[in-house]
C-alpha cells in the first residue's frame, strides 16, 4: 500500500497552503535542496505518493489491464478505472466513459481533430482558434483546415492581451463547425472566461463544437466541465503533480460516440472478422493498445494530492504569489522588465513570460541557472503570439504550489546579477 | 563553471569588427528561429582571401561573442582554411564548455561564414 506522508495535513491554517510545509512531499528537494524551480508550466514536480503509486503497481500487480483472469490484473484493472472515475469526478464529468486516458494533452487535441474533424469538416467549413494558443491546440485546426478546404480563423488579442469579446461575434459564424480555444495562455498566462465565451458562440451557432485546452487551467484552479459548457477538454498529467506520458481528453459521450476511432489495435475491438471489424464504446474505443498503466493509476494519486490540499487554495496561493511576483519585478526594475498578459491577478494564473532590457532569454535563463533558478526560454510552443507580440524570445516563470515568496525574491536576485554582469 | 568568463563577457560588450563593411564584396546572414538571433557577416574577397571581415546582428552573449572572435580570426585567412573550421575549433575558441542547446548559438556565426565561403569560393 501506498504509505503517503502528507505533510500539509500537519499544516496548522487547513485553509492556506503553506510551500515550505509542501516542498517536504516533493523528493527532488532533497536531491536539489537549493533549487528554485520556475518552471511548472511545462512540467511540474511529483509527490511522493506519486512516484510511490508506480512503484506499487510495478512492484504489487504488475499485469496488463482488461483482459487477464487472474487477481493482479484484476487489481490493475480495477485501479486503472479507479483513476478514471476520480479525475471524472475531479472535472465533474457526467460518467467516467467520458474520459479518455492517451498520451498528453497534445495527444488529446490531435485525437479530435482526426476523429472528429475529419468525420464533420466539409470544404468551407470554419475552424476558428486564437493567436494566444500553444502549438498543439493551432496547428492541428490549421492542418485540418488545410486539408479539407477548410476556412482557418485566428481570433486576436487586445492590448492587455485578453480575447475581445465582440471580435467572437465577427469570427465565429453558422459555418464554424470548431472553435478550439485555451482555458489559460501558457505565455500570456490570461485566464480566458470561457463559460463567457462559450455561451456567446453557441448563441451564434448552436451545433459549435468548442474544445477547451486545460493543460494549464486544471492543475491551478477549480475546472468544472458542466459549468464551463464546452464539448471538449484537453490536459495533461504531468503539469498537475502526475507522472509524465499521460494525458486525458474529456468529451460528451454522444459526440464520442459519434466520431471514428483514433487508432486501431488491442483493447479499443469488440470483433473481428476478415472482411469488417466492430469497436468497443468511449472510452476503450479511443485507447487502443496497452496504455500507460502505471502512469495512469499514479495520476489518480496527483488528483488526490490536489484534492487534500484544496483547489480553491491552489489557486489563492497562486494568485497571492503572481501578484507579489509582478509587484517585486515592476518596482525593482521598472520599465527595464517588460510582462506580457493582464496586470491584474484576477486574469492572471501563475505565469509571467517577460524580456529583460536588451538581454537575451537565453543568457538569462542560463545566468539563473547558475544561482539554482529553473525558468524557460524561447517561444513556449507559442510561436504565431510571440509574432504578434513582436518578440523573438522571452523568459518564463511559472508558479505553483511548491513556490514561496522566497523564490520570486531569489528570481529578482538572479535578474540583479544579470543586469551587473551583461551591463 | 560559468560560460560567462570575463573573455566572452568582453567581446559581448565590445564586439570586435561590429558594424556594416564599406565596400563589401560578399555578405551572408542566417536566422535561427528558435531564439531569434540572427547574425550577418560581409567581407571583401580578394584572389581566394578575406581582406576585410565585419558583422552585423542581434543575438545573446554567446552567439555575438562567437561572431567577435571568428571574425578576428578570420581575417587575412583564405577560403579553403576557413572552409576547414569545425565545431571544435569554435569550442576551443571560446573556451567554455556548452550544453547542446548553447552550442547551436556558438556555431550561428560559423554556419553563415561557411555558407559565405561556399556561394563565393
Amino acid at each position: 500500500m501506498v504509505s503517503s506522508r502528507t505533510f500539509l495535513i500537519k499544516s496548522r491554517k487547513p485553509h492556506m497552503i503553506d510551500p515550505k510545509l509542501l516542498k517536504k512531499d516533493f523528493p527532488i528537494f532533497q536531491s536539489h535542496p537549493d533549487l528554485v524551480y520556475l518552471d511548472s508550466s511545462a512540467t511540474s514536480l511529483k509527490p511522493r505518493s506519486v512516484i510511490e503509486k508506480e512503484r506499487e503497481y510495478y512492484e504489487e500487480y504488475s499485469a496488463n489491464v482488461f483482459r487477464g483472469l487472474y487477481q493482479i490484473s484484476e487489481k490493475a484493472t480495477e485501479e486503472y478505472e479507479e483513476s478514471r472515475s476520480v479525475v471524472a469526478t475531479f472535472i465533474n464529468a457526467k460518467n467516467p466513459d467520458e474520459v479518455i486516458f492517451t498520451r498528453n494533452a497534445s495527444e488529446s487535441l490531435n485525437l479530435i481533430a482526426y476523429s472528429l474533424g475529419r468525420k464533420i469538416m466539409k470544404s468551407g467549413d470554419e475552424i476558428v482558434t486564437t493567436i494566444m494558443e500553444h502549438h498543439s491546440n493551432f496547428v492541428p485546426w490549421q492542418q485540418l483546415a488545410l486539408e479539407n478546404g477548410g476556412i482557418f480563423k485566428v481570433i486576436d488579442i487586445n492590448e492587455e492581451g485578453a480575447l475581445p469579446l465582440k471580435a467572437l461575434e465577427q469570427i465565429i459564424s453558422k459555418k464554424t463547425k470548431i472553435f478550439a480555444l485555451t482555458h489559460i495562455s501558457n505565455v500570456l498566462g490570461v485566464i480566458n472566461p470561457v463559460e463567457k465565451i462559450a455561451t456567446l458562440a453557441k448563441k451564434i451557432n448552436p451545433n459549435i463544437i468548442i474544445v477547451v485546452d486545460a493543460a494549464q487551467s486544471i492543475p491551478h484552479m477549480k475546472v468544472d466541465v458542466q459549468q464551463l459548457g464546452c464539448d471538449f477538454i484537453a490536459f495533461s498529467s504531468h503539469k498537475m503533480l502526475g507522472p509524465t506520458g499521460v494525458g486525458v481528453l474529456w468529451g460528451k459521450y454522444a459526440i464520442l460516440d459519434q466520431m471514428f476511432p483514433f487508432q486501431y489495435g488491442g483493447e479499443m475491438i469488440e470483433e473481428v472478422y476478415v472482411n469488417k471489424t466492430v469497436f468497443k464504446k468511449p472510452p476503450l474505443k479511443f485507447e487502443a493498445g496497452t496504455p500507460h498503466i502505471a502512469g495512469v493509476i499514479a495520476l489518480k494519486e496527483a488528483v488526490n494530492y490536489l484534492k487534500k490540499i484544496g483547489i480553491e487554495n491552489v489557486r489563492k496561493h497562486e494568485k497571492t504569489l503572481v501578484s507579489y511576483a509582478y509587484r517585486r519585478l515592476k518596482e525593482t526594475f521598472s520599465d527595464g522588465i517588460h510582462i506580457t498578459g493582464p496586470r491584474i491577478a484576477q486574469e492572471r494564473g501563475g505565469i509571467l513570460a517577460f524580456t529583460f532590457k536588451n538581454y537575451h532569454p537565453h543568457d538569462i535563463a542560463q545566468i539563473l541557472d547558475e544561482e539554482h533558478i529553473a525558468v524557460r526560454a524561447g517561444h513556449h510552443c507559442a510561436m504565431p503570439l510571440h509574432q504578434r507580440l513582436k518578440l523573438n524570445a522571452t523568459t518564463r516563470a511559472s508558479l505553483y504550489v511548491y513556490n514561496t515568496k522566497e523564490d520570486v525574491d531569489k528570481l529578482v536576485d538572479g535578474l540583479k546579477k544579470i543586469e551587473r554582469m551583461l551591463k | 563553471m560559468s560560460i560567462y568568463q570575463d573573455l566572452i563577457l568582453d567581446h559581448y560588450r565590445n564586439p570586435h569588427n561590429f558594424g556594416p563593411l564599406k565596400k563589401a564584396t560578399a555578405k551572408y546572414s542566417l536566422m535561427n528561429p528558435l531564439c531569434g538571433d540572427k547574425i550577418e557577416i560581409q567581407v571583401v574577397i580578394k584572389k581566394d582571401t578575406l581582406t576585410a571581415v565585419r558583422f552585423l546582428g542581434e543575438g545573446c552573449v554567446i552567439s555575438k561573442a562567437s561572431a567577435s572572435m571568428l571574425t578576428d580570426f578570420a581575417q587575412g585567412k583564405s577560403l579553403n582554411q576557413l572552409k576547414a573550421l569545425d565545431t571544435q575549433f569554435i569550442l576551443k575558441m571560446l573556451g567554455v564548455s556548452l550544453s547542446p542547446n548553447r552550442v547551436k548559438c556558438a556555431l550561428l556565426p560559423l554556419e553563415v561564414l561557411h555558407k559565405l565561403v561556399v556561394k563565393n569560393g
